[in-house]
């Protein structure tokens, strides 16, 4: 605290007023999605209330609300959230972890990567959903099968833009690291790999999203437990404070996944600034 | 006397194939640096100079021809040579310390004494307090002579330099080319430098090698002898010198640049 006045001091006033803008900039842009937020669900509420739009339909804040505290409250919406979070971490950790070895094996042998580049290019365009069936088969009606779907949803892409960023590390940097004999691991270790951290952090970004959609999708298919099932539930019996307590709690759970990567992206790349 | 060619090309020629063509870059090319000498190579942009940088520093094979650095044949990359690109091709993410090390951590010789050694060249040449900056932190001149120290690092008896200011703005370039023939001479290393400034190459070195257009060929070769040679002379001041204008004609003319 002390040291932050002390700082202070030694600014001119106008610079000291440039901060204070700055500041005042940034709370009136929070202010304002706070604001947005809380106007979209008054609106809703009162549209609800005086009937304009079908409540059985659309549901409505209260209703969700009340329902989110039942739920929390009998623990079935900690255990459902769980399931999926659960399901999601894994297939992200095991899609990036596994993706970004594959990327490295083809950096590291041209001629793997273009004996692959082919089926890489068409996995990476067909809608993986497609394969949801056969993986739940495959993998088990279970846990492993929704982890395997939401892993597969994301290694194909992992591996493309981790491979793509390792490519394009500038090549005289590598050149200078020969110069001082270093070897293929070396150069891995020295500049491939860091040179692709931004690149490994918006894919992981990218990931986040894409391992959610596996793990949906796959609850969707074998229902058992999780926030995917809890939606399809709450649709089949028509009761849409269901079905949108599931989506809110799993934009949620996004959100915070999302900033997870963004504060690893802020540490890692101090330097960047 | 003993043969003091300290770095002695013997013939080499280079071809480069491509699916679509095959470049001859260089045809039984042979010169020699000696012990301490800074020799500049001047010829037109792509008649295989960055090529001839990269054999020696064995980053490439010639297709024929050998090269001995202090009498041993190079074949691959080795420590006698240290490589400095046009770019500083420093890493944002190290601190300028870290990037300095990178070479002796490559060669596993990271330890309290090399790194006392290389914190004594950062200080000695400006950049004690900059240690634990970032790259992005710097001047385009200063990076450049982290780059040099970097390349000092590893302790090379021969300095290879590939257009190494020409990245830099015109008063940048005066200055640091200054400092780096000054740094050079001072750890009394060898240097080829290779320069498309015909003013950089008379200032800085004890010899010019004016190539032919591609495939390189010596077309001169001018021993520099410039009336500066006072104390302890700087490019900058060696630019003044009555000969200066002479062999700067000279080697221009031989460079044959037309303006199409
Ligand atoms: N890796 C390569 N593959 C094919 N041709 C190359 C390669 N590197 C350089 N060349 C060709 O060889 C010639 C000499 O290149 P270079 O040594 O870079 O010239 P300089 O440094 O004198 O400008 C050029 O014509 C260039 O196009
Ligand atoms: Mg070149």
């Amino acid at each position: 605290m002390l040291n932050k006045d002390n700082e202070n001091v030694k600014y001119s006033p106008q610079h000291q007023e440039f901060l204070r803008a700055v500041k005042r900039n940034k709370l009136q842009i929070k202010a304002s999605q706070v604001g947005f937020l809380m106007l979209f669900i008054i609106c809703w509420e009162v549209a609800a209330n005086l009937k304009w739009i079908d409540p059985f339909f659309f549901s409505k804040p209260s209703d969700i609300f009340k329902l989110l505290v039942r739920l929390s409250a009998d623990g079935s919406l900690i255990m459902h959230t769980t399931v999926s979070v659960y399901e999601t971490l894994m297939g992200f950790v095991i899609g990036t972890v596994l993706g970004t070895i594959v990327a490295i094996m083809l950096w590291w042998s041209d001629f793997i990567a273009k004996v692959v580049d082919p089926y890489l290019v068409v996995l990476n365009a067909l809608p993986k959903i497609a394969l949801g069936p056969i993986i739940i088969i495959w993998a088990g009606a279970g846990t492993r099968g929704i982890i395997v779907t939401a892993l597969l949803i994301s290694i194909v892409v992992t591996i493309l833009s981790t491979f793509n960023g390792f490519k394009e590390v500038d090549t005289e940097k590598i050149k200078m690291l020969k110069t001082f004999g270093a070897t293929k691991l070396q150069i891995l270790q020295k500049v491939v790999l860091p040179a692709s951290v931004p690149t490994m952090i918006n894919t992981m970004k990218i990931n986040i999203g894409m391992s959610w959609v596996g793990v949906i999708v796959g609850e969707f298919l074998v229902s058992k437990a999780g926030l995917g099932y809890l939606i399809v539930y709450g649709g089949q019996v028509f009761r849409l404070d269901i079905v949108m307590a599931g989506v809110i709690v799993l934009a949620v759970a996004t959100f915070v996944m999302y900033q997870f990567v963004a504060w690893v992206e802020n540490r890692f790349l101090r330097w960047k600034q | 006397m003993r043969n003091n060619k300290f770095v002695d090309i013997k013939n080499i020629s280079m071809t480069y194939h491509t699916l679509d063509n095959e470049t001859i870059a260089l045809k039984e090319l042979s010169f020699h640096v000696d012990k301490g000498e800074i020799v500049s190579l001047v010829g037109p942009s792509g008649c295989g100079k960055s090529t001839i940088l990269s054999i020696i520093a064995g980053l490439l094979k010639p297709s024929t021809g050998e090269i001995f650095i202090d009498g041993h044949r190079i074949d691959g990359p080795n420590k006698a040579s240290g490589y400095m690109f046009q770019r500083d091709n420093l890493f944002p993410w190290r601190t300028i310390l870290q990037n300095v090390l990178i070479g002796l951590e490559i060669q596993k010789k990271v330890n309290d004494e090399s790194i006392a050694r290389v914190s004594q060249l950062l200080d000695t040449y400006g950049l004690g307090e900059f240690k634990n900056h970032y790259p992005d932190q710097l001047s385009g001149g200063m990076r450049q002579r982290v780059a040099l120290i970097r390349t000092l690092a590893v302790e090379p008896e021969l300095l290879l330099l590939d257009e190494p200011f020409s990245a830099l703005d015109y008063q940048n370039r005066l200055a640091v080319g200054d400092e780096i023939a000054r740094i050079i001479k001072k750890e009394g290393k060898t240097a080829l430098m290779v320069t498309h400034d015909v003013g950089e190459a008379i200032s800085m070195s004890d010899r010019v090698l004016v190539l032919s257009n591609r495939p390189a060929t010596i077309k001169n070769i001018h021993h520099i002898q410039l009336t500066c040679q006072s104390d302890n002379p700087s490019p900058i001041q060696c630019r003044e010198a009555p000969e200066f204008r002479h062999y700067f004609n000279l080697i221009w003319k031989e460079l044959d640049v037309y303006v199409k």
